[in-house]
């Protein structure tokens, strides 16, 4: 399969790419490791008229402590993040999590700031840095804004990014010692979650139970007033939306959910 | 619109005018006419397309050849010298009959390239979780694995029963603490 014909550019820093994007707003698409954009151009379910691509910017790859927060370039590539000495110290669920993406030469190209702007609430990353509660650091020429990952999200396929603005930046706070687990249901090697449930410190974020990932607030409120695990994970699926497709209805994912949430809180808990 | 761009592929550098949407995929088989890299799915899941750009193994049918430009690509036809003196890779594939109809071998092979650089004393169930972006049609997995192990200088017999220190990512992964 072949994409419609486009024009492209690889400019050589942030700032270049952000001129391009400002010139040519929503009739450009960024490519990062393009492997949630290439695919769709290939299926011709986009067909963007200028690519600017960003997978050689070195400047937005690194991961880096930065005073009680992790600060990961968008650029970092899935494995990256995987074998990251930093994350595996300081937030070892980014990393866990990372490790369960697609399979080793998706995780070679694959980047964490284009699953975050992608926004498939079927994505594991964005609902690991939901639970995390990180904040995104959008640039554009009017400026930098960080944006909390609460209000990131505001539907399938979109965010609170403009058009006009690169995703620079993602900041988690450090976690270190923290219990944390990751539960990836999938009905074989390689597919995406049918349901995902990351824990870390006592949060619970989820993957796939909605239009965006979502907090299980319920349980996470539970579990402050002092119930216990099972308790509180039988109030995983309150306040989602799962959708229903071939790999599971509604209700078969909602006891997803509620499993599987008890499941990562007793591994966090190191049961 | 056309681009130029610059490849080095298997060691020599290549340089061709190419339309943005150009897969590498095409470019190394249908520029180039390196054919041992197969095109399968066309949708990133088999693995047949697998090369190494900069020594990583990547999917070519989800890479533009312009992704590539100014970077490094080793297709299989790279590895060995010739039929006799076969990189180590290949080599145990033959020995351990990981082949059936051959289809996914290229990709399997620059899949375990990749997969020993970065692991090069795997246990089983890390070379079976590290070769899960390759499908092989004619299900020959056992082999397949028998023979990375090979590859990597363990004995397959012993290593089959080697302690797996991963869960399978498929299901669940560990936890800190
Ligand atoms: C076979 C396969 C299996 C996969 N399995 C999984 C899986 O199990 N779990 C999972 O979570 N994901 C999975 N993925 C998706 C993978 O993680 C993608 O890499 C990721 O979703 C997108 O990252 P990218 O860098 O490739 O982004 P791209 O494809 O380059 O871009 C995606 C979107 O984000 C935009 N974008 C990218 N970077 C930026 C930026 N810095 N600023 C602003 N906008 C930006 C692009 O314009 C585009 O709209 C899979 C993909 C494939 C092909
Ligand atoms: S042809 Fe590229 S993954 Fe199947
Ligand atoms: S040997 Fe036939 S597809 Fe693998």
């Amino acid at each position: 399969m072949i994409p419609v014909g486009f024009a492209y550019e690889r400019p050589s820093s942030v700032d270049g790419a952000l001129a391009l994007l400002a010139e040519h707003g929503e009739e450009a698409s960024v490519m990062a490791g393009g492997h949630s954009l290439l695919p769709v151009m290939k299926l011709r379910l986009a067909a963007p008229e200028l690519i600017i691509d960003i997978s050689k910017l070195s400047e937005l790859s690194y991961v880096k402590v930065d005073g009680d927060e992790v600060a990961i370039g968008a650029g970092t590539r899935h494995s990256t993040v995987e074998r990251s000495d930093v994350l595996a110290a300081e937030s070892p669920l980014l990393a866990g999590v990372a490790r369960t993406v697609g399979d080793p030469q998706v995780r070679h190209r694959g980047t964490i700031g284009g699953s975050l702007a992608h926004a498939d609430p079927a994505s594991d990353l964005p609902a690991a840095v939901l639970a995390l509660g990180g904040t995104v650091v959008l640039r554009s020429p009017r400026g930098t804004r960080s944006v909390p990952i609460t209000e990131f999200f505001t539907g399938v396929f979109s965010t609170a990014k403009e058009p006009d603005e690169l995703l620079v930046e993602i900041r988690v706070p450090r976690t270190g010692g923290a219990g944390w687990a990751y539960e990836k249901f999938t009905r074989r090697a390689n597919d995406w979650a049918i349901v995902g449930v990351a824990v870390v410190d006592g949060r619970v974020g989820l993957v796939n139970m909605g239009q965006t990932p979502l907090r299980a607030t319920a349980t996470e409120e539970a579990l402050a007033g002092g119930a216990s695990i099972a308790d509180a994970a039988a109030l995983a699926d309150q306040g989602t939306e799962p959708p229903e497709d071939l790999a599971g209805t509604k209700e078969y994912r909602r006891h997803l959910a509620r499993v599987l949430t008890r499941r990562a809180l007793t591994t966090a808990a190191g049961g | 619109m056309t681009v130029k761009v610059e490849i080095t592929v298997n060691g020599e550098s290549t340089s061709a005018d190419v339309e943005p949407r150009l897969l590498l995929a095409h470019y190394l088989r249908d520029q180039l006419g390196l054919k041992d890299t197969n095109v399968g799915c066309d949708t990133t899941s088999c693995g047949a397309c697998t090369v190494l750009l900069d020594g990583e193994s990547i999917k070519s049918c989800t890479v533009l050849a312009v992704q590539a430009d100014q970077q490094s690509v080793t297709t299989m036809e790279g590895l060995s010298t010739d039929s006799d003196n076969l990189h180590p890779v290949p080599a145990a594939f033959r020995a351990e009959h990981g082949l059936q109809c051959g289809f996914c071998t290229p990709g399997m092979v620059m899949a375990a390239v990749s997969l020993l650089e970065e692991n090069p004393k795997p246990t089983e169930k890390q070379v079976r979780e590290g070769l899960e972006g390759n499908l092989c049609r004619c299900t020959g997995y056992h082999n397949i694995v028998r023979a990375v192990l090979a590859a990597s200088g363990q004995d397959p017999d012993k290593a089959e029963g080697s302690e797996p220190d991963m869960v399978a990512p498929g299901f669940s992964t560990g936890s800190g603490a």
